[in-house]
């Protein structure tokens, strides 16, 4: 008598991304929430504040990632406040890398973890689904990113600046957003670097144009 | 001198395992979704609240609103069942998914947020009942299977959460879940705007509880609303009766319906054939055949 999707998982089918540039990182993702076939949140933040200056993007399981998120916030913020410093995104990639490690078996998270700190400035950690840790200059994670690995490939430069990579990564989200299905909504940006963490959002209707037909 | 008989047969014991699996092949009969979703679901049910519940965010508080039918597979298990449950003063908790798990879970965390207001001298926040919720139905994997829609005021204002089974929350100025959900979700998706007035709010509110009442088969009977403002909270139980039983329109009287005219007629027939019939078993067995004329 129940409807199917009232009894799965809620889960984050995705695009997420983060990008390294002169000064930082932009991270970025869509908004879309889906459990089976419905939408449960068409507007879901999964860009999540780890610290001040570092954030993780979430994909998988909702529940799974958002524990995990309040695990490693606790984690960072005892951190700060027995180092008397702010964590490095070394340090945080690391916490999270553990956590997913030592639970592969009951999680399903792939996450990428990004910030800027004092001793390597901006830096982005992929951690997918078996808990591998890895720095790269760039990463895309979700389900969307399968569509738009070849343009990722093509057009990433190494340093760019602020803008140009903020156009980067909004046009590959979008592109995303618009041939994976359990991607969509709007398209969030973080800019991360040393003055902080400055956040937009593209409305659906003012993503980059690309081929519609 | 009593002593223990030792086993006949030491180690493991796996009978249960042949009687799990005549269970499981005895309760075969489910849907051919249930078939597919795991092996295990073929097992009886617990009762489900085939639900409506939502929630919607005004300018001074938050609206909660549910419907009260409970049932079980096909039958309505409870017409006029509460949904929406205390978690303190200021915060109320509508609860879908398996009936016994709601009103537990919701209990459970109340006795909590009581003792933490106990001993922080502080009113409770609506943040630290969405945090203990979660965790706790996190750390039951899915187990626990409820829905909530959990709504409040504290003293930053109005807040709206809804939190998954598996132990995921949402925050937004609308909600709805449960089985009715879409059918609610059309109707705030269509209507809804930011700075609505309490009014508005509870029209709304209501309008989507009706919405799953005559559009879903799982939500039914009343609708229930809780409005929780800074100066208190109204809980209207029943809100609307959306299913009065009607009035009968007019009486029959009963017996059988009077005679009014008889008039008898003889039926005039002439005799054209004639046939006797014996008793056919004492027929076969003399080999004879049946006589007819």
């Amino acid at each position: 008598m129940l409807a199917d999707w009232t009894q799965q998982e809620v889960l984050t089918g995705t695009t997420i991304m983060a990008v390294e540039y002169n000064g930082g990182v932009v991270i970025g993702a869509d908004s879309r929430t889906s459990s089976g076939t419905y939408v449960t949140n068409r507007t879901q933040d999964k860009l999540t504040p780890l610290t001040e200056y570092i954030y993780c993007c979430r994909s998988g399981s909702a529940a799974d990632t958002q524990a995990i998120a309040d695990h490693v916030r606790y984690y960072l913020d005892f951190s700060r406040i027995s180092q008397g410093r702010e964590p490095t995104v070394r340090y945080a990639a690391h916490v999270m890398q553990s956590i997913l490690y030592n639970n592969r078996d009951n999680l399903s998270a792939a996450v990428i973890v990004a910030g800027w700190d004092e001793v390597n400035g901006g830096q982005v950690y992929c951690i997918p689904l078996g808990g591998l840790l890895v720095r790269q200059p760039m990463a895309a994670g979700g389900s969307g990113s399968t569509y738009i690995w070849g343009h990722l490939d093509a057009q990433f430069k190494p340093g760019m600046t602020d803008t140009e990579c903020q156009e980067f990564v909004a046009k590959s989200v979008s592109l995303a957003i618009k041939r994976d299905g359990s991607s969509g909504g709007v398209c969030r940006l973080a800019v991360i670097n040393r003055s902080g963490v400055q956040r937009r959002i593209i409305m659906h209707e003012d993503l980059p144009k690309s081929y519609d037909g | 001198m009593a002593m223990l008989e030792e086993p006949s047969c030491p180690g493991f014991v796996f009978d249960n395992v042949l009687r799990n699996q005549h269970l499981l092949a005895k309760c075969g009969g489910g849907s051919q979704a249930d078939a597919a979703a795991s092996s295990t679901s073929a097992l009886p049910r617990a009762k489900k609240t085939g639900t409506t519940i939502v929630g919607c965010v005004f300018n001074g508080g938050v609206v909660l609103g549910a419907d009260t039918r409970a049932t079980e597979g096909n039958i309505v298990a409870d017409k006029d069942c509460s949904k929406i449950h205390y978690i303190s003063d200021r915060i109320y908790c509508c609860g879908a998914g398996t009936a016994a798990d709601t009103e537990m879970v919701t209990r459970q965390i109340s006795a909590q947020i009581c003792l933490h207001r106990l001993s922080t001298g502080r009113l409770p926040r609506v943040i630290t009942a969405k945090q203990l919720l979660k965790d706790y139905l996190f750390r039951y994997q899915g187990y626990i299977g409820a829905a909530l829609v959990i709504g409040g005021v504290d003293y930053q204002g109005p807040h709206l959460y809804s939190v998954a089974p598996h132990g995921s929350v949402d925050c937004a100025p609308y909600i709805t879940m449960g089985s009715g959900s879409l059918a609610a979700m059309a109707v705030f998706e269509s209507r809804f705007k930011p700075d609505l007035d309490q009014g508005q709010a509870v029209q709304l509110v209501r309008d989507a509880i009706l919405a799953g009442i005559f559009n879903d088969l799982g939500s039914g009977s009343n609708v229930d609303v809780c409005i929780i403002r800074q100066d208190g909270v109204e809980y209207l139980r029943p809100y609307l009766r959306a299913n009065e039983k009607g009035q009968r329109a007019a009486v029959y009287r009963g017996g059988k319906p009077a005679v009014l005219r008889t008039d008898r007629r003889p039926v005039l027939a002439d005799i054209i054939s004639t046939r006797i019939i014996r008793d056919s078993g004492a027929a076969q067995a003399a080999g004879e055949t049946p006589m007819e004329t």
